[in-house]
Parts: structure tokens; C-alpha cells; sequence
């Protein structure tokens, strides 16, 4: 279980410190998967980076399973916006690596690994480069990565957000899939209310910065990939809008 | 391998386009400044073994020990103040200060700490192609985006962990980059550092061949420097297409 109370981060911008997010609070349960939206600059990489424990200057308190986040001592699972696979490393390296650094040993659970791969649809792609791949493989390939280490907390940064449409579904769709084999709690930030809405079982949506928590909803359609054209989808869609743009005029009358 | 993918052809082609204007020339000047590059090549093929190898070898020699000092102390001082910020933040102004030196003029200095012998002639390739490759290394170092760094350090990462597995994989081409560069100018700062205290090297022996108005000899010289800088630089390119297979791959 996630737990997150009180958390604000400050940086120091050119003009004085700058509050990224602001008395953050928030519960994710173990096995749950949580979409933060917001618009941008509202804090939402930011928040992933201290869940990530990449971000150490922070107040208030995350805790993961009730201890403090560490990167040492968790399974951290992260993906940044452009993927992060390493070029100069070929797919099953850039696979392996993750687990290599955690475990600190070059032999992987082989069965794992092969059903991973497989379910993925990456087998064929072992001795390519990442430049080599399409944007879809390469997500694919670095969900392989994350999934191997067997995480207690996967974290996504706008992953799908440079891929075309057609190529998002799709690797949602392959995200889903395996995301249900292990249930790993999943925290991932996304301007899409689409992916949001197909992907989170809870949605948090955050304001602009500095970013707060302005609603936090049990997302109903979690998952069904018809519910596009229902009233139901339309009608959560139209909320969540609703909310992202009120708050957006509402950062427009305090300028 | 896509050994294949290596452009021998062009090599010869260069080499038909300098050696076919220099036999030109030869033939247009009639002078006994321009030699025919037939008759060097000639001179060279009967006079190598007795004459000319040992000097190349004592310059390859030299070549070799100033570049190698150049790369293991260039090489991880370069990765440190490109990763660590407080390296950069202390070296980096020493490096800028010392970089544009003309190292030429150290020759003296170099020479009372050191004397005449081999140690000199390295350290003045060390110390005028060391700057560049740290230069080189540190700001490919800055050039790996963060997002590639990030997953690592969301697990633990260690900064040896993320040196041995991230960046000195990436910046093999930078160090090739430099070896091409060192390659290029040790070759040139022999030729002037092997004019004191020795009678082995390449530029000793170019230098003593011109004072003796030999030209043939001289040429010959010349041509062994060229030669030894192209095999050089053809044996980087092959090892780039050996070990960097990501950068030509699409």
C-alpha cells in the first residue's frame, strides 16, 4: 500500500523557490492501479519522481508499505516519458539490466523471463537495438523490463503519450494484459483522459502547479475497452474535463 | 559482423587521387624537390626493414605510451565531472584554464623536469591530447539524457553500478573520437619532439634526411608517418563497427 500524506516539493527556481506540489495526500491500495491527470506543470512527474525516490528533498511522508520510500529496499518500477531504454544495449540487455542492478546478478528467472517476452510479442526482437524498434515495440520493451524485476510499485511517466493512436490502444491493451497477470500496484501520469479512464482504477486529478489534489474518484469503467461509446464513458469523460478545465480557468483568474 | 558496411574502396580512391596529382607534379616540375611517389614507394619497399623500421617502431612506440596515459587518466576523469556535478564544479575551471596553454611551449619546461630522454617526448603528447579528450568524454557524459539514468536510480543504483552499466558503454564512441583526434596530433607532436636528444623516430629521421639533402629518404619518411596514422585510423573505424553496432544499425 501506498500512503502519502502532507507531501510538498520546493525547488529552487531562478526567481526564488517554486512549489511543485502542494499537501499532497494520498492512499493507493497494494494491487491497485492509480491515473493521475492534470494539466501541465501541475506537479505529476514530480510526484512519480518522489514515489520513485528519485525526488529526496520533499515534507509530509510516503510510505511504502509502511516504510519509507527507498530505492534501496523497495522494487521500484519506472518508465519515463521516452521509454529510457539504453541505445548502445540491445533489447535483451536493456531487459535484463533492471534486474542485474537490483539483484546484482546476471542470471534471471528464465521461465519468467520467456513468458514475459512472450506475452510482450517481443521474442523475435532479443539481439535488435532499440533504434531498430518501432515506437510500440520499444514500449514494449521497456514494460519487459519493469515486469522482470517483479516490482512492488510501478511507476509510468506519460509512457504511451509518443505514440500514435492506434499503437496506444494497442500497447495499453498489451499493458493491461500483463498488468493483470501480476497485479502490481501502478502509479501513471497522463494528459489522456481516455487512458485514464481505460487504465485507472483510481483517478487523481491534480491542479495546476502548484499541484494539488482537486478530486479522486473509483473509476468504474477500469479496463473495458467498449465503454468508449457508452453514456457512461461520456459522461466520465465529460466530468473529468470539466474538473481539468475549471481548474485551468481557475489558474487563469488567479494570473 | 557488417565489416562490409566498411568503405575500403574509398580509401583506395583517396590514396589514387594523391598519389596520381603528386606523380603529376613530379612529371610537370622535373624538379628535384617534387619526387616521383613511385620512386619513394620503390625506395621505401628496398629500404624499410634496413633503415626506416626501427625508427617507426620507436615513434609508434612513443605514439602508443602517450595516447594510452592520455586515455587512463583522461577517460575516467572525463566520466567523473561529466556524472558528478561538484567534479565538474572543481575541475572544469582548472581544465579551461590549462586547456588553451600551447603545450609547444612547455617543451623546455618539460624537458628540465624530465631530461632529454623517453619520458619527455610522451608527456608532450599526453599533455597536449589529454585536454581535449577529458573536454570530449565529459560533455558526452552530459549528453546521456536523464530519462536513461531515472529507472536506474528508482532502483538503488549505485553511481559504480550506473558507471560500469550506462556510461562507459555509451561513450565508446567519444573515446574512439578521441583516439582519432590523439592519433592525428601525436603523430605531429612527435615529429617536432623527436628533434632533441635521440637519434630514433620518425622525425629525427625526416628531419636528419632534409638537412642531409636526401630527399628521397626524406619522402620516405614522410609517406611511413602517413601511412602509420592511416592504418591507425582504418583499425578505429573497424573497431567502431565491431563494438559500436548500435550507431550504425537502423
Amino acid at each position: 500500500m501506498i500512503h502519502i500524506e502532507d507531501l510538498s516539493v520546493c525547488y529552487q527556481g531562478k526567481d526564488g523557490p517554486i512549489t511543485a506540489i502542494e499537501n499532497i495526500n494520498l492512499n493507493i491500495s497494494q494491487g491497485e492501479i492509480c491515473a493521475v491527470i492534470g494539466p501541465s506543470g501541475g506537479g505529476k512527474s514530480t510526484l512519480l519522481k518522489v514515489l520513485a525516490g528519485i525526488i529526496k528533498g520533499y515534507r509530509g511522508r510516503v510510505l511504502i508499505d509502511g516504510r519509507k520510500v527507498d530505492p534501496k529496499t523497495h522494487r521500484i518500477g519506472f518508465i519515463p516519458q521516452n521509454d529510457g531504454l539504453i541505445k548502445w544495449r540491445t533489447v535483451e540487455q536493456n531487459i535484463r539490466l533492471s534486474a542485474k542492478i537490483k539483484d546484482g546478478r546476471k542470471h534471471i528467472d528464465r521461465n519468467y523471463y520467456l513468458e514475459l517476452i512472450k506475452r510482450l510479442n517481443i521474442q523475435g526482437m532479443k539481439e535488435r537495438y532499440p533504434n531498430q524498434l518501432s515506437g510500440g515495440e520499444r514500449q514494449r520493451v521497456s514494460l519487459a523490463r519493469v515486469f522482470l524485476l517483479k516490482p512492488h510499485l510501478l511507476l509510468m511517466d506519460e509512457s504511451f503519450s509518443a505514440l500514435d493512436a492506434i499503437t496506444r490502444e494497442e500497447v495499453r491493451r498489451v499493458f493491461l494484459d500483463v498488468w493483470k497477470a501480476h497485479r502490481v500496484t501502478t502509479v501513471f501520469v497522463t494528459h489522456d483522459i481516455n487512458e485514464a479512464i481505460f487504465l485507472g482504477e483510481k483517478v487523481v486529478v491534480l491542479s495546476a502547479a502548484p499541484g494539488k489534489v482537486v478530486n479522486m474518484m473509483h473509476n468504474p469503467l477500469f479496463g473495458k475497452s467498449c465503454s468508449f461509446t457508452t453514456g457512461d464513458y461520456a459522461e466520465l469523460n465529460r466530468k473529468l474535463r470539466k474538473m481539468l478545465r475549471g481548474d485551468q480557468n481557475h489558474a487563469a483568474s488567479c494570473i | 559482423m557488417r565489416l562490409h558496411a566498411y568503405k575500403s574502396v574509398h580509401y583506395i580512391y583517396g590514396l589514387l587521387i594523391i598519389f596520381g596529382s603528386w606523380q603529376l607534379l613530379a612529371v610537370m616540375t622535373d624538379s628535384p624537390i617534387w619526387l616521383s611517389p613511385w620512386d619513394i614507394l620503390m625506395h621505401l619497399y628496398e629500404t624499410f626493414h634496413s633503415t626506416i623500421a626501427v625508427h617507426a617502431l620507436y615513434s609508434l612506440r612513443r605514439t602508443v605510451l602517450g595516447i594510452s596515459l592520455s586515455l587512463a587518466i583522461g577517460v575516467p576523469l572525463g566520466v567523473l565531472t561529466g556524472y558528478f556535478k561538484k567534479m565538474d564544479r572543481l575541475f572544469s575551471p582548472m581544465l579551461y584554464f590549462s586547456y588553451p596553454i600551447p603545450k609547444m611551449a612547455l617543451l623546455p619546461v618539460v624537458m628540465l623536469l624530465f631530461g632529454l630522454g623517453e619520458a619527455t617526448k610522451v608527456i608532450m603528447i599526453f599533455l597536449i591530447i589529454f585536454f581535449p579528450i577529458v573536454v570530449n568524454i565529459r560533455d558526452e557524459v552530459k549528453n546521456i539524457p536523464g530519462e536513461v539514468y531515472e529507472p536506474m536510480y528508482s532502483l538503488g543504483a549505485k553511481p559504480l553500478q550506473v558507471i560500469n552499466e550506462i556510461i562507459l558503454p555509451g561513450i565508446v564512441p567519444a573515446i574512439l573520437t578521441s583516439l582519432r583526434i590523439g592519433i592525428g596530433t601525436a603523430i605531429s607532436i612527435l615529429f617536432f619532439t623527436e628533434n632533441f636528444g635521440t637519434v630514433y623516430g620518425m622525425g629525427y629521421f625526416i628531419m636528419d634526411a632534409w638537412m642531409r639533402v636526401n630527399y628521397m629518404q626524406m619522402y620516405s619518411g614522410i609517406v611511413v608517418l602517413s601511412i602509420l596514422g592511416l592504418i591507425c585510423f582504418i583499425m578505429i573505424d573497424c573497431l567502431e563497427v565491431f563494438i559500436c553496432r548500435w550507431k550504425s544499425l537502423r
